[in-house]
Formats: structure tokens, C-alpha cells, sequence
């Protein structure tokens, strides 16, 4: 299933936030977002996934769900929003009940998503024992668990140390490689822009307009820790995001 | 700084990280009665404390006895408790009902809030006279005068404890399609339980509270009834044995709610 953004825009209030975006989003690609802060990445994040509306423009899905799909358009959110008194398969199978999958069957997607991101062992622990890399590989199970068509993810390495960031970013391009998803990815850094997008989109300070898309050719697969041929790109993307970042700043001081 | 360090003794960091972090000594607050009680008992008997000011220990005791062995503390547990678990169960769960509806539909909030702010600083005593004329002298006077005094704290520590649930979670559950009765019943109530067993601690000592103001009036047998009959004669040793009941009665409701919240607030820690 494809994502096509027509003409959004939007504005809060006296805010104009987002300024006539453009975007179309293919099946099985991993589309990432950068921006300077407050250039309405996050805000274009939640019409994507229908948690607001913009002011004008729409935004359509196009083709049709996979099969066994639960929820087409699926989270991954930057504070995991892990249920805490919940454990681990309790937080998965939270979104399979209300499709009335229980018992049998919800056990045997809960254990498929756990093996696939490595949490078979921690299936019964709860939340507060879990560091911030396997919760966000929980929440990352969960995303799974309902076999979406497009995950949303809204920084989701952002509260991790880098060196889990690293891990989790190996984790999640095996997770593609096994069976490609479709994925918005929202990110501040750049390193992971390059490693895990088929394209990258540079949005412009406020209000956000697309400034450049960039396309990376390389297979995700063969993308490496600060990969030689990935640095060109990413000095490059930096460039442009330098001026906007700086600019952007300086906005928020004098708000 | 190499000239200081090579000059002086070097000396510790002091620790400062310590205390605000609860802790269970449960002996501490046994110690503490303990202490206490025998302070009395050696200021009555040596006479450093006069009969009129305090009653010995030991004679309340004795009356205590005495109420045991006639039955009569029974023939007094017995009503009283009913009224306070009847009188209380209706407030609080007609308050965790109204506070859930308050903290969900911002009509109901504006419309009860003020409501609620208005009849929380009456004095629910006051109203006793009310409750005789509209429910009669029985029972269910009593009971509605105990149900509105834990009402209204219940009520206000339930939609406070709703507005702190983390949004982020509801987010969550709408992203993932939950219905809406599926967010309130797996994250809101959830999310709100730690604030309403807290809430609930108050409203219970509320109610014991009450139960002795509802006693007040044609109650032939009760704590409360017991506690005033001993206080219009002057009968110390009486009074006290039924205000330890009452104490006893609220460190028993005190205990219970830890178990509930040990139970369903394991997941803090
Ligand atoms: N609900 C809201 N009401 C009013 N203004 C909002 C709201 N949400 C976001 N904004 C404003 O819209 C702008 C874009 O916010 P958004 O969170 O989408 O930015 P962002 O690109 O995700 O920023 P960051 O990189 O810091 O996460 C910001 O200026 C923000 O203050
Ligand atoms: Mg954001």
C-alpha cells in the first residue's frame, strides 16, 4: 500500500507550520524526514496516521493492505508509550485484543514478533525492568504484531545512548531485509537518515516545505557503520540543513 | 590545585543523596504506640498525671475486656460496620463514578466541577439534621450522611488522578485503533488507579470520621453511640476504649488499601 500526501498544509492558530507538501510514500520503502526542530515533522507524522487533520490537503492511501493487516498505519513512538503495568506480552497482545485475536492465536503472533526482535526471554518482564533499547524493541514488536502497511516511526532512537541506537539500527534494517515494511522515519540525525533511507526528505525551517529529496541507490543491507560511501551524502544533507538549522534556532530564542 | 591537594588532608565526599525514598519499618510505628502507652501508664500510676486528665491504660484496657466478655462489642461492631462499609461503598464508588465521568467528558466537568467545589467545604455534619428529615431516623440517614462525606473527596482525587494519566499512552491506544471503551477500561482506569487508591485512603478516614457524627442521633447501639454515651458521662476509661476502637478500625482500612494497592500497583515498584 502506497501513501500519497496532496498539497498539505497547515497551520496552528497564526503558525503556519506546514507549507503545500508534495510526498508520495511506495510500498516497501523506508522514506526518512529531516528537518530543522519544529518544522512540523512530527505534525506531518500525525496526518499521516489520521491523529489530526491538516487545514488543507489530503491524505490517501493507495492499493491495497496486506493481508492479515491490523492496523495499516502504525506507530513507533520516541518515549515507547509502553503500557507499564502491562508485560511485555501483555503490551502486545493489547492491540490484538481489541480485534478479538486472544489466546492461542495471540500467543503465537506475540511469540513470532518477540522472536523477531530478539525479546523471546523477556516476554513475561514488565516494562521498568527493561533498558531503553529493548523497551523500544517491545514497542517495536508491537508495531509488528498488527502487520501495518506503513510504520510511522517519530524518532524512535532518539532516547537510546548511541551505541543502542547503533544495535537497534541493525536490528531494524535485518527486520527489512527479512520482509520489507513500508516506513516514515522521523529522525534529527543524520547518520541514521543515511543508513536506514531508500529516500530522504529535507524539509525547510517553519513553516516546513520539502527542500530536497535525496535517494540513496545502495541496498539497505550493505549500508555499514559509518559507511565511506554514505558520508558524501551525508555531509551534503548536512549542508543543506545547516542554514535552515541556524536559522531555526534563532527563531526559537526570539519567540 | 596541585599545590592545595599536595597541602591539605583530602577529605571525603559527603554523602547528601539519602532520605525521600519511603521505606517499610513497620516496628518504628509499633514503637512509637507502644512508647506512648506506656508513658501513660507510668505517668498515671506514679501520679504525674492526674485520673481526670487521662484514664490509666491498664482500666481501658479493662473496659475493653468487659466489652468483650458481655458481647456488648459486638452488639456495637456490628452496626457500625455495617454503615460504614454500606455508607462508604456507596460514595466512593458513586465518586470514582462521577470523577472517572468528570475527568472524560469536559460537559460533565464543566457542569460538576463547580458543583463539587461547592459542597466539598460543608461541613457534612451540619447536614445531619437534613439527611433525618429527608431519610428518616434509621439507617438511612446514617448511610447517606457517610456516603456524601467520602463522595466528595473520592470525587476530586478520581478526576485529578484521570487529567495525570499519561496522554502519550492514550495516543498510543487511539494509533493502534483501540475502541474508545477499550482506552478507558485498559489504560485510563489503569492509569488512574495509583491516584484513586490514594484518594480513597482520605475518604475512608472521612468516613470513620463520619460514622460517629451519624451516630449522634437515635442510634441505640454503634461505636460512635458508645463513644458519646461515655463522653456525656464523663466516663474516660469508656471513651477511650471506643476511641481506640475507632483507631484500630482505621489502621485495619489503612492496611487493607496497602494490600489492594500491593496488589494492583505492582508494576511501580
Ligand atoms: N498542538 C499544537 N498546537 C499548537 N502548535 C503546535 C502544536 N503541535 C505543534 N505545534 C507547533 O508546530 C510546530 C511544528 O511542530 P512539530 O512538533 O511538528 O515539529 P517537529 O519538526 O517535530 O520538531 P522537533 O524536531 O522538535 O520534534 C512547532 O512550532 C510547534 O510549536
Ligand atoms: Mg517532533
Amino acid at each position: 500500500m502506497d501513501i500519497r500526501l496532496e498539497s498539505i498544509s497547515h497551520s496552528y492558530g497564526d503558525t503556519e507550520v506546514l507549507r503545500d507538501i508534495n510526498l508520495e510514500i511506495p510500498t516497501g520503502r523506508i522514506v526518512c524526514l529531516v528537518g530543522p526542530s519544529g518544522c512540523g515533522k512530527s505534525t506531518l507524522l500525525r496526518f499521516i496516521g489520521g491523529l489530526e487533520r491538516p487545514s488543507t490537503g489530503r491524505v490517501l492511501q493507495l492499493g491495497e493492505q496486506p493481508e492479515g493487516c491490523l492496523n495499516p498505519l502504525t506507530y513507533v513512538f520516541q518515549d515507547f508509550a509502553l503500557l507499564p503495568w502491562r508485560s511485555v506480552r501483555g503490551n502486545i497482545s493489547l492491540v490484538l485484543e481489541d480485534h478479538g485475536i486472544r489466546g492461542a492465536r495471540a500467543r503465537e503472533i506475540t511469540d513470532d514478533v518477540l522472536a523477531r526482535t530478539k525479546l523471546g526471554d523477556f516476554a513475561e518482564a514488565l516494562p521498568r525492568q527493561l533498558s531503553g533499547g529493548m523497551k523500544q524493541r517491545v514497542a517495536i514488536a508491537r508495531a509488528l504484531a498488527v502487520n501495518p502497511a506503513v510504520m510511522l516511526m517519530d524518532e524512535p532512537l532518539s532516547a537510546l545512548d548511541s551505541q543502542t541506537r547503533e544495535l537497534l539500527m541493525d536490528d531494524l534494517i535485518a527486520l527489512w531485509t527479512r520482509q520489507p515494511f513500508t516506513a516514515v522515519y522521523v529522525t534529527h540525525n543524520l547518520a541514521e537518515a543515511v543508513r536506514l533511507g531508500h529516500q530522504i526528505i529535507v524539509l525547510s525551517r517553519r513553516p516546513g516545505s520539502i527542500r530536497e529529496a535525496v535517494e540513496i541507490d545502495k541496498p539497505l543491507g550493505e549500508r555499514g557503520y559509518a559507511d565511506p560511501d554514505l558520508e558524501s551524502t551525508q555531509r551534503y544533507l548536512w549542508e543543506l540543513m545547516r542554514e535552515e538549522a541556524r536559522a531555526a534556532d534563532e527563531e526559537l530564542l526570539d519567540v | 590545585m596541585s599545590d592545595i591537594a599536595a597541602r591539605s588532608d583530602p577529605i571525603e565526599v559527603r554523602f547528601r543523596g539519602g532520605g525521600f525514598a519511603p521505606k517499610s519499618h513497620r516496628w518504628v510505628g509499633f514503637a512509637v504506640f507502644v512508647l506512648l502507652i506506656a508513658l501513660m501508664e507510668w505517668g498515671t500510676r506514679t501520679g504525674w498525671i492526674s485520673a481526670l486528665t487521662l484514664p490509666k491504660p491498664s482500666d481501658v484496657l479493662a473496659t475493653f475486656r468487659e466489652l468483650w466478655d458481655s458481647g456488648l462489642l459486638f452488639k456495637h461492631l456490628g452496626p457500625s460496620l455495617t454503615r460504614l462499609v454500606v455508607g462508604a461503598a456507596l460514595g466512593a464508588s458513586l465518586g470514582i463514578g462521577v470523577g472517572i465521568l468528570i475527568g472524560l467528558f469536559s460537559y460533565v466537568r464543566a457542569g460538576l466541577v463547580p458543583l463539587v467545589a461547592a459542597i466539598f467545604p460543608v461541613p457534612k455534619i451540619a447536614l445531619l439534621p437534613l439527611f433525618v428529615i429527608w431519610f428518616g431516623i434509621d439507617e438511612a440517614s446514617k448511610y447517606a450522611l457517610i456516603a456524601f462525606g467520602t463522595f466528595t473527596p473520592t470525587v476530586v482525587a478520581t478526576y485529578g488522578a484521570v487529567d495525570n494519566v499519561d496522554r502519550s499512552l492514550i495516543r498510543m491506544g487511539q494509533s493502534f485503533g483501540l475502541s474508545w471503551l477499550s482506552i478507558v477500561r485498559k489504560i485510563v482506569l489503569p492509569g488512574a488507579m495509583p491516584g484513586i487508591l490514594s484518594g480513597l485512603r482520605i475518604s475512608l478516614a472521612i468516613a470513620i470520621i463520619l460514622l460517629v457524627a451519624a451516630e449522634m442521633l437515635g442510634a441505640e447501639y454503634g461505636i460512635g453511640a458508645y463513644i458519646l454515651e461515655a463522653g456525656s458521662l464523663y466516663d474516660l476509661e469508656r471513651l477511650f476504649a471506643g476511641v481506640v476502637i475507632l483507631s484500630l478500625l482505621g489502621v485495619l482500612v489503612s492496611a487493607a488499601i496497602s494490600l489492594i494497592e500491593k496488589r494492583l500497583l505492582g508494576w511501580r515498584s
